[in-house]
Parts: structure tokens; C-alpha cells; sequence
């Protein structure tokens, strides 16, 4: 580690917490149905969707109709973006003729877009045209962002109301989220992207001729506007395989600050814009506060872990002082690759700029964990923010007795059917991501997929699970995912990770919304307090964390003392 | 009431046989943590059977020690309500009951019936010495009252027809005289009888926070449950063979077996330090709902400032000296034993340093209702003090302005102003006034620190309920105050989601106490006040409201403290289980083993071991209940997450290894 690593880690956060305040008073404004500045260009076109769709949105909805609406939403994505796939052979814009997807892959990759995972069990340059990357994958990349927006916001308002019975408007706040935040910030990152060099163009590949004077074909397409809403919408799906390590995708030092910032300012926004709706800026920053702190740990353990580097390699005669470097880029160095890495599993984005699989087995601990602990660290885009409820629900419970009182959060009182959804949220992850991991250990089916045996093999399975269930999406890689046994294993687990998780937590919602809230006074469990920020983070890691230690002690941690035991697999 | 032990001999036996009765899996079902664990010591019991072999039968041993544990836990704190249940069935006996055949006439005639046969609208006679059959109402006559049977205290109270005084609770005894009595409950109904049934926990059902964290339990152990289920697949997928009784010891010690088992206790617990605090609850959720409240409604009087009046202040008129007005209120209250007349005694005492003035010689005049006034004729004087319009007219004389305007003022502040005079002369007034009882200012601070709004209600004048309300400290008030009063007052704190309680007695209260989230009522108030309320204080203390949210208070913080507790323990068992686990086939596993566990056989026993002592450790803090400080919630998180989540984290390591140490030394695995 050195002084001008942390300074690099420095200055990015410090652009992204810039943002923070504005952007987080911005979406609150715009979802408390207030004119922004944006209202003179975009409210006529907010209307004529409306228009056309024949929505009012001044109807409100309760949690079933806001959730059947989410689902109806979602099941018209997924048939849209299946079809694309399987048919892509016979439309248009498809300047390398590749044929249909096969089905299973099809399966798994239209849920991989609509659940905003972006788990992609194939190689994106090779098996998609610009045709299925634009009109299919980059149209879930937006809608599916917005609709964990638009999730999050009928959550925050289930405590910014009191005694009502409605939530918002999906398609109100679907529209709003699109229109108003995803796109006009991807116009502006997407074209900053271009000024770095990252390709924009619809042609399909140039050949090239390299110095041994091979002919080569190099893939391009329209990158930068992909990428932008990959990493806006915590989106991760890369147009290349490489994913953000692809110098197109991602060409140099500033390109990846700025991926970074893009990654993560929506979701470290929107603790303010609850805060701010919930009448209390207090309680935005310190949500923030405990994800960040959990964020800025694991950022610093892969920092550690990898400049460390790795003794067998050493042991070699390799020079230990750049630490272990394998599978990272030089342009962005320990200290940048670690943010990533912790970034976009803290987050549910799941691009990626150094390979999960070669990190050191600590820094691979890292974003297996902060998959499993809820992808709440800030989280995706709106689905951060409503697990981050879920946890604050489970810490104000456990502990708000502690004073004496009935547990209530933000003026609502938390009780034995908000626990039991609550509880029915949290146990999806482990249920699904250690369910699944055994079944995989188990099957000789699924074990010939593996790369490497041992440890490191389960580290593989385990993150293949984790990141489908937790909607991340980015890959350990070492694993060939695209049999069917786990393009259909993995689909169901990301289903299952993001509407299984989301229908309690909108029932939540509709319960906690329909309560009188009750003004705080010294007798209530203050909430916006450093020891409650504490709390969270505790709660975070035992409630969230401690169920997966089994099976991490099982992968990365015994992987770790067999490193120092100069053991390979 | 008596109030047993935390632990005696005659509770903990018959606790130790009822703890074997409670492993009926049928009645743990209701206990889904506990019924785990009795799973799996089933389970490992039979493997044990199957193949043999020490270690696996002192793992299944300690596991069914520790569901015993927890049943153990819950027959103590019942085994508490059982030997006060049984002091109240002897109130209960069968007694004959004079069952009057006339009841509209005078006759008095009556036949002597089982109380058990009577129904409720008889009308019963009972003379002195009898004992009153069931609860009634006294519709004629008046009485004096041993209720000792229910509030456990010996002096008499009056009961007597009509107005709110007019209830009478069976099991009690007549002391004097005779009334008739309306029957209210039938048999099986009574006010004991709920008693009972209360104190023996027969109708308890969960409250709503404790099914809440049931709930929370149950799905930590179900998490719990996959982890260890799919540990079992990716064991097998690393080589470990990793037998069943390992994975059921790490199962109970992972899930919450320590406030599983101590939960059912810590909430009878709570009841019965109620009862303990002689106030009845007709339910566990009345328990919770106290230590919820957001605004105490208060009575002045009785709770704030003293029962009675008294004397404050000596306002002598232009030449005569204070001195001179007491000494001569000092006399005329000689012969006055109301409290009032006690409290001219005291200040003149105090304020001016007299004595007892000798009184031989002297003719006392007592204070009459007729009369309105008291004093003393000694050496001829004729010394009087009394009523204002009375000792004007005794003295003869028409009032001079300086006295009016005097007893005016005196008046508008809310007080009441007493005459003094010696023969014909006027010698001034005596305030007599409300005094606000000594701390109380103190305690609604406290109060307020933990978050609670005060508000008095009272039947004074605006003027004056407010020149009190300062000087007691209370957050508002209610003037002029009528039972409708009071109801709308509630019923607007409750629109904004605010919990209310309050006392009262009358039958006008009955409206309120039944609207108020916590209604108390006196045991000394009519028998539609005691229906109306949730709660009844035996000894009518209208005070006792404020440790009554401190009861309720104190269980949701023991619930709290200890779940947090037993969570924070999984850290500390993980640490001993799993390098314990997987060491056979990862001996580099061994740098996981922080505690330095001699074995991995040790370090499995001995988590179980702690697991299991941890519950039975902790059964007098449930019991007990987490101290309760009148202090904010910020400061009582603070205080309790450290003591209880530190702790927890901590506390395990020690236990653990200290237990390693002994089953090494003990050569047990």
C-alpha cells in the first residue's frame, strides 16, 4: 500500500461524495413530485408517455398493485429481450451474421439484463450483434435500474407517509427515474467517455495487422454509450468480455475514475434522497456512513492483501514489490484495481477492471462477502437502498428493545409482521447462494465447469452463485458457466435473488406506510447517531454475514493459510 | 401479597419436575428454537445408540441439558406465580353466602346458599365477620373491609352504598356492620379467580414484541439450519467427512438457544414483578403497551401534591404579628384532627418554634361539619379558627376591607383561606394550600429524559392548575377537568400515534381508563372503573403509574439486551467449531483456532457445554430483568449495547476456553 494509493482511492471517493448532496436533493425533489430544472425540457415527453400509455400519474398505488405492475413490467422485458436473443440471426444490424442465441443461454442472459445482474455466461463481442446489445441488453440496462429506483422509492415512502395506503406510481416512477436521472446522466458520462477515447461507432470490427504481421479482427461497436449506463445503472454487463479491463471499454486512469464515479453515484445518492424524503437529511448520511464504512474496509483489505502479494509466487524469484499484479492492468495500478474490486461487488454492479479469480484469496474474500452481505454496501441502484431498510428494520428490532420500547424506525413501529417479511427477505440469499453452492459441489455435472480443484474451486462456485443471487453479476471467471445446467441454475437464483427479495420488501412497504408516524422524542432509539451507524454495521455483518463464514472458511480463508503453506491447486 | 425469593427450595423442585414435563415436543413446538435443539439431541441420541462412543454421548447428554435448561427457566418463573396462586386460592374457599329472598323489601330474610350456586343480580347479605362470596356492588348500608386477602394490607377500608366507593371484591371479610350486596361476577369469574389464572400464567399468550422476535428467532434458525445443511455438501465436496453430531452441535450452538430458552421466562417474569409490585394486569400485552407510553395523564391530587391541603403561609391583619396569628392557630387547632388541622399545627411549629401549649384547664371545641370551625376556650379567651363566613359570624364583626381583600386573593390562587379569631377580634388568615410532594419535580424531569410527556389533571381553575403545573414540573394540563375532559384529551394523543396512560377510580373514569393504552385502576374504585382499566393496583397509589412503565420497560429491555447477547455469542462459537471442523483434513486450519483449544473433540464439547451453562447462568437475570435507569434512550442504547453486545462478543471466548481447560483437565475429550 502507499500514501499516493489511498490518495488516488482519496480523490475518487471525494469526486463521488461530491455528487452525493445534489444529486441525492435532486431525485428527492423529483420523486416528491416537485419541478427540477430538467421540468422545461422533459415534462412535455413525461406526458406524452403517459398519454400514451393511458396512465394518470396522479393514481396511487397500494404495495400489490405497485408489486403486480413492477411484475407485469418485468415479464413484458423478459419476453422482449428472450425474443431479441433467440431471433437475432433474422434482424438487422447484425454486421458479423451471428446466429440465434441458444436457448438456455438466451433464458439465462434476458434474466441476467432484467434482474440489473448482468451476468454474462458468454463473450459479448462474439455472440451479440449491436443489434441485441442496444435495442435488447442496453434497454434493460436502463429499465431495470429504474426499476429498482422506482422500488426504492416506494419503500422510502412508506415512512415519508403516514397512514396512507398508496406507495406512488410504478409507471410514474419508472419514467421518472428513466427520463429525468439514467438518461440525461448517461448522455453526459457517455460522452466523457468518447473524449477518453472509449470507441463510439456502429460498425462492426477492423481488421488490423499486428507487429508480427498477423491479420487480426478487432471487435468495436458503440461502446461508450454502453458504458455508460453499465456503470450509471450498476448495470456491469460489458460489451467485451474483458469487461472494463478491455482498453476500449475502459483506456486508461481517468476513464476509470470515471467509471468508478459512475458506478457509484446514483446509489450513494440515494441514502440522501430517502433521508430528505423522510424528512430527516440525518438519516441519509448516516445510512451512507454505515455503507461506506463496511465499503471502505473491504477496499483497504484488498488493497492489503494484494500488494502483499502472493509468498509462493515470491518464493520464484519474483520481484514482491508490485505485489500480486496477475490478472490486474498497469494503467490502473493496486490501488485503483482494489477500489474497483470492492466497488462493484459493494455495489451490485458486477463490471469489472482486474480478474476476481486471480486475486490474492483475501482479496477475493472481499467481494464474495460483500455480494453475500446483501449488496447493500451502497448496493444497486434502489435495490441498495431497500436492503439497506430490510437491515435497518433487523437492527432497530434487535436493539430498539434494548431501550425499552417498542422498536420503531423513523416514527414507525416495527412489529411482528414487518419482522416476519423482513426475515422472509433475508433468508433468500443465504437459502439460494449456499442451497445452490451445495447442490453444485455435489453434482459431477456441475463440478466439470470448474477450472481448479480444492478451495479455489469452491471459491468459483460459491461466486458464481453469490453474484447471480445477489444481482451482481460480475464473475470469479475460472468457471465455464455456459452449460445448462448453470445458465439455468444461475437464471433462477437471480430471479429468485431479486423479486423473491423485493415482493417482502415492498409488503413491508405497504405495511409500515399505512401506520401513523409518530414524532421521535428522547425515549425513542435515536437513529441518525454514530452509535447507531455502529449498530448497523454490526447487525450487517452477523445478520447478513456470519451464515456464509462456513462456506468461506471452506474457500478463500483455508485458501489463504494454505497459500502461507506454499500449497497450490 | 407475598413476595417469594428469586430462588427457594419450594420453587425450584417442583420446577425441576415440571422443566421434564415441558419436553413434551408437543408443547415446545410453541418454542421453535428449543424444539431444535430437542431435534437434535434426539437425533444424536440415536446415533449415539447406533454406534457408541464418549464423545457423541456427552454431546447429546449436554444437549438435552441445555433444552432442559430452558424448560427449567420457564417452570421457575411459573413456579413463582404457582405459590402466589396458591395463597389466593385459600381467599377463594367455599364459603356460605346469605342469599336474601326479598331483596326489594326490609324483611331480611335469607337462606343460606353455596357462594358457588349464586349468580350474578342476587342480592346477598353479609353481616361482620362474614366473608363477602363474589365480587358485588353494596347497594345498601356501609362497612369496614379487611381486604387483606388481595392486597396483602391489614387496615380496614370502608365500603359503603352508592358513589365510587361502593365495590367489594370476593374472598374479603366484613369487619363491622352489615350490607347488601348486588352480585356483578358469576363464579369461576371473580376478581380472583382472574387473579389466579393471571399469576399462574394459564391464559398467557404471546405479546405482540414477543412474537415478533419469536418470529426473528425462528428465521435465524432457519437461516442457521442452510448453513449447516449446505456445510454438509461443500464438506464433502473438500474431503471432510464431517460426521452428523458435529454438524448438530454446531447447529444449537449457533442459533439463538439463549433468549430461546429464557424468552417465556423473561415475559412471566415481567407479569409477576408487577404483581410482586402488587398491580394486577389483565393481560401480558398491557405489560408491554406500559413500557410503550408517550404521555402519563396524572391526578393532582394523591399524585403530584399531597392528598389534602395545608397550611403554607400565616397573613396576619395590619397589628397583629405573625407571631401572634400563629400562636393563636396553634391553640384553635389543638382540638382539630382533621389534616388540615394537623398541617396548622406543623407550620406554626416549625415557622415560629412554639410548642404544645398546655391545655388544662381548656374546653375544645373539635371542628364540626355543622359548625365549620375548631378552636379552644382557655383563660377566657375564646380562640377559633374555621371557615371564613363561620368565624365572621362566631366573632360578630363585619369584615374590614385589608381582611377581604386578603381572602380574596388567597382564594383566586386556588388555596383556601381559614379565619382566625380571639373572642371578637380578627386576627388574620391562614393559606391553606396544595403542597406539591417533595422530589416529584425531579422525577418528571426523569421522566422526560426517558421521553415521556407528564400531564396533570385536576379540577382546579385554569389559574391555578397552571401556577402548579410550573411549580411540579408536569408538561401540560388539564384545568377545570370533567371525565369527558380526560377521554378527549386521549383520544387526541392517540390520533398522533401517541400511547397514553392513566389512573382513576370513578365510574366517569371508566371511559377514559378503557380508551387509554394503560388504564389503572384503583382497587379501591368502583367495579366499572376496575372492568374499564387494564391494570388494578391494589394499593390504589396513583403514583405507581410511573413504575409501572418502568416494569413494562424493564421486559422489552431484558428481551432486547439478551437477544442481542445470545447473537453476538455466534462469533466466538465459530471460531471454536469450525477450525475444529475442518483441521483433519486443512491442518493449516489450526491458525483459525484463536483460542487455543486443546482438541478439536474439546473445542466442540466445550462450545456445547457453554451453550448449554450460558441459559441456566442467565435465568436469574431474566428473572430479575435488566436494571432499568431513568435515563434517555441514547444513553440507555449505549449502556446496554455495550454491557450486552460487547459482552456477548467477549464473554464466549473466556467461557469457552476456561470450559476447553476443565474437559481437558477432566480428560473428557
Amino acid at each position: 500500500m502507499s500514501i499516493n494509493g489511498w490518495l488516488q482511492i482519496a480523490v475518487t471517493l471525494a469526486l463521488v461524495l461530491a455528487v452525493v448532496l445534489p444529486l441525492g436533493r435532486f431525485m428527492a425533489a423529483l420523486f416528491t413530485g416537485e419541478r427540477t430544472f430538467l421540468h422545461p425540457i422533459l415534462s412535455h415527453v413525461e406526458r406524452g408517455f403517459y398519454d400514451a400509455a393511458g396512465i394518470d400519474p396522479a393514481q396511487e398505488q397500494g404495495w400489490t398493485s405497485y408489486a403486480m405492475a413492477m411484475l407485469a413490467f418485468s415479464a413484458a422485458g423478459f419476453a422482449a429481450l428472450y425474443a431479441i436473443l433467440r431471433l437475432q440471426g433474422v434482424l438487422p444490424l447484425n454486421p458479423m451474421g451471428l446466429p440465434g442465441v441458444a436457448p438456455d443461454l438466451a433464458f439465462n442472459t434476458a434474466v441476467s439484463f432484467l434482474t440489473n445482474t448482468n451476468w454474462q455466461a458468454y463473450s459479448g463481442e462474439v455472440t451479440l450483434s449491436p443489434l441485441s446489445q442496444m435495442a435488447g441488453l442496453a434497454v434493460q440496462n436502463f429499465l431495470s435500474a429504474a426499476t429498482g429506483i422506482a422500488l426504492a422509492m416506494a419503500v422510502t415512502r412508506a415512512f415519508a407517509r403516514s397512514g396512507a395506503s398508496g406507495l406512488g406510481n410504478f409507471w410514474v416512477d419508472m419514467t421518472r427515474a428513466t427520463l429525468y436521472i439514467l438518461l440525461p446522466l448517461s448522455i453526459v458520462v457517455g460522452l466523457a467517455f468518447v473524449a477518453l477515447g472509449v470507441p463510439q461507432t456502429l460498425g462492426g470490427a477492423m481488421d488490423a495487422n499486428t507487429l508480427e504481421g498477423a491479420s487480426q479482427v478487432i471487435p468495436l461497436g458503440p461502446l461508450a454509450s454502453q458504458e455508460a449506463i453499465k456503470q450509471l445503472g450498476t448495470n456491469g454487463g460489458g460489451y467485451f468480455n474483458a469487461n472494463s479491463a478491455h482498453p476500449f471499454e475502459n483506456p486508461s486512469a481517468l476513464s476509470n475514475i470515471l467509471a468508478i464515479w459512475a458506478m457509484l453515484a446514483i446509489s450513494a445518492a440515494l441514502p440522501i434522497t430517502f433521508g430528505r424524503m423522510v424528512g430527516s437529511e440525518r438519516q441519509g448520511w448516516a445510512l451512507l456512513s454505515a455503507m461506506a464504512v463496511l465499503l471502505i474496509g473491504g477496499v483497504a483489505l484488498v488493497y492489503w492483501a494484494e500488494t502483499a502479494g502472493n509468498p509462493i509466487i515470491t518464493a520464484l524469484g519474483v520481484d514482491p514489490s508490485l505485489g500480486n499484479m496477475e490478472g490486474k492492468e498497469i494503467r490502473f495500478g493496486q490501488a485503483m484495481s482494489a477500489l474497483f474490486v470492492a466497488v462493484t461487488t459493494g455495489l451490485s454492479c458486477g463490471a469489472v477492471n482486474a480478474m476476481h479469480d486471480s486475486l490474492t484469496p483475501l482479496g477475493g474474500l472481499v467481494p464474495l462477502l460483500l455480494i453475500q452481505l446483501g449488496e447493500v454496501l451502497p448496493g444497486g441502484v434502489g435495490s441498495g437502498l431497500y436492503g439497506m431498510v430490510v437491515f435497518c428494520v433487523l437492527a432497530v428490532f434487535v436493539a430498539g428493545l434494548m431501550v425499552g420500547r417498542t422498536p420503531e424506525f423513523l416514527g414507525k413501529k416495527i412489529e411482528a409482521r414487518e419482522i416476519r417479511l423482513a426475515v422472509l427477505a433475508v433468508l433468500i440469499l443465504p437459502l439460494v447462494i449456499l442451497g445452490f453452492t451445495a447442490l453444485a459441489a455435489t453434482l459431477p455435472a456441475a463440478l466439470s465447469s470448474l477450472n481448479n480443484q480444492g478451495p479455489h474451486g469452491l471459491s468459483e462456485l460459491l461466486y458464481a452463485y453469490s453474484s447471480a443471487a445477489g444481482n451482481n453479476g460480475s464473475a470469479f471467471a475460472g468457471l465455464n458457466a455456459n452449460t445448462p445446467w448453470f445458465n439455468t441454475t444461475l437464471g433462477i437464483a437471480m430471479m429468485l435473488g431479486r423479486f423473491a427479495y423485493v415482493l417482502p420488501v415492498l409488503a413491508i412497504a405497504g405495511s409500515l406506510a399505512s401506520k401513523t408516524r409518530v414524532e421521535a422524542s428522547s425515549g425513542t432509539f435515536p437513529t441518525t447517531s454514530l452509535l447507531f451507524v455502529g449498530l448497523l454495521v454490526g447487525v450487517i455483518l452477523i445478520l447478513g454475514g456470519l451464515q456464509f463464514f462456513p462456506a468461506l472458511a471452506l474457500g478463500p480463508i483455508v485458501e489463504h493459510v494454505l497459500m502461507h503453506a506454499s500449497a497450490t491447486f | 401479597m407475598s413476595s417469594p425469593a428469586l430462588f427457594n427450595r419450594a420453587i425450584l423442585l417442583p420446577a425441576l419436575r415440571d422443566a421434564v414435563w415441558k419436553l413434551d415436543p408437543r408443547t415446545l413446538m410453541r418454542n421453535p428454537v428449543i424444539f431444535v435443539t430437542e431435534v437434535g439431541a434426539a437425533l444424536t441420541t440415536l446415533l449415539w445408540a447406533l454406534e457408541p462412543d464418549a464423545f457423541s454421548g456427552q454431546i447429546a447428554a449436554w444437549l438435552w441439558f441445555t433444552v432442559l435448561f430452558a424448560t427449567f427457566a420457564e417452570a421457575v418463573a411459573e413456579g413463582r406465580g404457582k405459590a402466589q396462586a396458591a395463597s389466593l386460592r385459600q381467599a377463594r374457599s367455599d364459603v356460605q353466602a346469605k342469599l336474601l329472598l326479598h331483596p326489594d323489601t326490609d324483611d331480611g330474610l335469607y337462606e343460606k346458599v353455596n357462594a358457588q350456586t349464586l349468580e350474578a343480580g342476587d342480592v346477598v347479605l353479609v353481616e361482620t365477620g362474614d366473608v363477602i362470596p363474589l365480587d358485588g356492588d353494596i347497594i345498601a348500608g356501609v362497612a369496614s373491609i379487611n381486604e387483606a386477602a388481595i392486597t396483602g394490607e391489614s387496615a380496614p377500608v370502608i365500603r359503603e352504598a352508592g358513589g365510587d366507593r361502593s365495590a367489594v371484591t370476593g374472598g374479603t371479610t366484613v369487619l363491622s356492620d352489615a350490607i347488601r350486596v348486588r352480585i356483578t361476577a358469576a363464579p369461576g369469574e371473580t376478581f380472583i379467580d382472574r387473579m389466579i389464572a393471571l399469576v399462574e400464567g394459564a391464559e398467557r399468550q404471546k405479546t405482540p414484541n414477543e412474537l415478533a422476535l419469536s418470529v426473528l428467532l425462528s428465521g435465524m434458525t432457519l437461516i442457521f439450519l442452510i448453513a449447516v445443511v449446505s456445510l454438509w455438501g461443500l464438506a464433502g465436496y473438500s474431503g471432510t467427512a464431517v460426521s452428523v453430531v458435529v454438524l448438530v452441535a454446531l447447529l444449537v450452538t449457533l442459533i439463538p438457544t439463549t433468549i430461546g430458552g429464557l424468552l417465556s421466562a423473561i415475559g412471566i417474569a415481567g407479569m409477576d414483578r408487577l404483581i410482586r409490585f402488587n398491580v394486577i394486569a389483565t393481560s401480558g400485552r398491557a405489560v408491554e403497551a406500559a413500557g410503550d407510553v408517550d404521555t402519563l395523564l396524572l391526578d393532582k391530587t394523591g399524585t403530584i401534591t399531597f392528598g389534602n391541603r395545608m397550611a403554607t403561609e400565616f397573613l396576619p391583619l395590619p397589628g397583629v404579628s405573625a407571631a401572634e396569628l400563629a400562636s393563636a392557630s396553634l391553640l384553635a387547632s389543638m382540638g382539630d384532627e382533621t389534616p388540615e388541622g394537623r398541617s396548622i399545627v406543623a407550620l406554626a411549629k416549625s415557622d415560629f418554634g412554639l410548642q404544645d401549649q398546655s391545655l388544662i384547664g381548656a374546653v375544645l371545641v373539635p371542628f364540626a361539619a355543622q359548625t365549620r370551625l375548631s378552636g379552644v376556650d382557655i383563660d377566657g379567651r375564646h380562640v377559633r379558627k374555621g371557615a371564613v363566613d363561620s368565624v365572621l359570624r362566631f366573632a360578630g364583626v363585619t369584615a374590614p376591607p385589608e381582611f377581604t381583600r386578603a381572602v380574596d386573593q388567597v382564594a383566586r390562587s386556588g388555596s383556601t383561606p381559614l379565619a382566625v379569631a380571639d373572642g371578637a377580634r380578627l386576627l388574620g388568615i391562614i393559606h391553606l394550600g396544595d403542597v406539591i410532594k417533595p422530589a416529584i419535580r425531579e422525577r418528571f424531569a426523569a421522566l422526560r429524559a426517558m421521553g415521556i410527556r407528564t400531564v396533570m389533571v385536576t379540577g382546579d381553575n385554569p389559574v391555578t392548575a397552571a401556577a402548579i403545573a410550573s411549580e411540579a414540573g408536569v408538561d401540560d394540563f388539564i384545568a377545570e377537568a370533567t371525565p369527558e375532559d380526560k377521554l378527549a384529551y386521549i383520544r387526541r394523543e392517540q390520533v398522533g400515534g401517541r400511547l397514553i396512560a392513566m389512573c382513576g377510580d370513578g365510574t366517569n373514569d371508566a371511559p377514559a381508563l378503557a380508551q387509554a393504552d394503560v388504564g389503572v385502576a384503583m382497587q379501591t374504585g368502583t367495579q366499572a372503573a376496575r372492568e374499564a382499566g387494564n391494570m388494578v393496583d391494589l394499593d390504589s397509589s396513583p403514583t405507581k403509574l410511573i413504575e409501572i412503565v418502568e416494569i413494562g420497560k424493564q421486559l422489552l429491555m431484558t428481551r432486547g439486551s439478551l437477544t442481542t447477547f445470545s447473537i453476538a455469542n455466534d462469533v466466538a462459537k465459530y471460531f471454536a467449531i469450525l477450525p475444529a471442523l475442518f483441521v483433519a483434513t486443512y491442518p493449516q486450519m489450526e491458525a483459525l483456532n484463536l483460542m487455543g483449544l486443546s482438541s478439536p473433540q474439546s473445542a466442540i464439547l466445550s462450545a456445547v457445554i457453554f451453550n448449554a451453562l450460558i441459559i441456566v447462568a442467565l435465568i436469574p437475570l431474566a428473572l430479575r430483568g435488566v436494571p432499568y435507569r431513568r435515563v434517555g434512550a441514547a444513553a440507555l442504547l449505549r449502556r446496554n449495547l455495550t454491557i450486552y453486545g460487547l459482552g456477548g462478543l467477549v464473554l464466549p471466548f473466556v467461557g469457552i476456553k476456561v470450559i476447553d481447560l476443565a474437559v481437558t483437565a477432566l480428560h473428557l475429550a
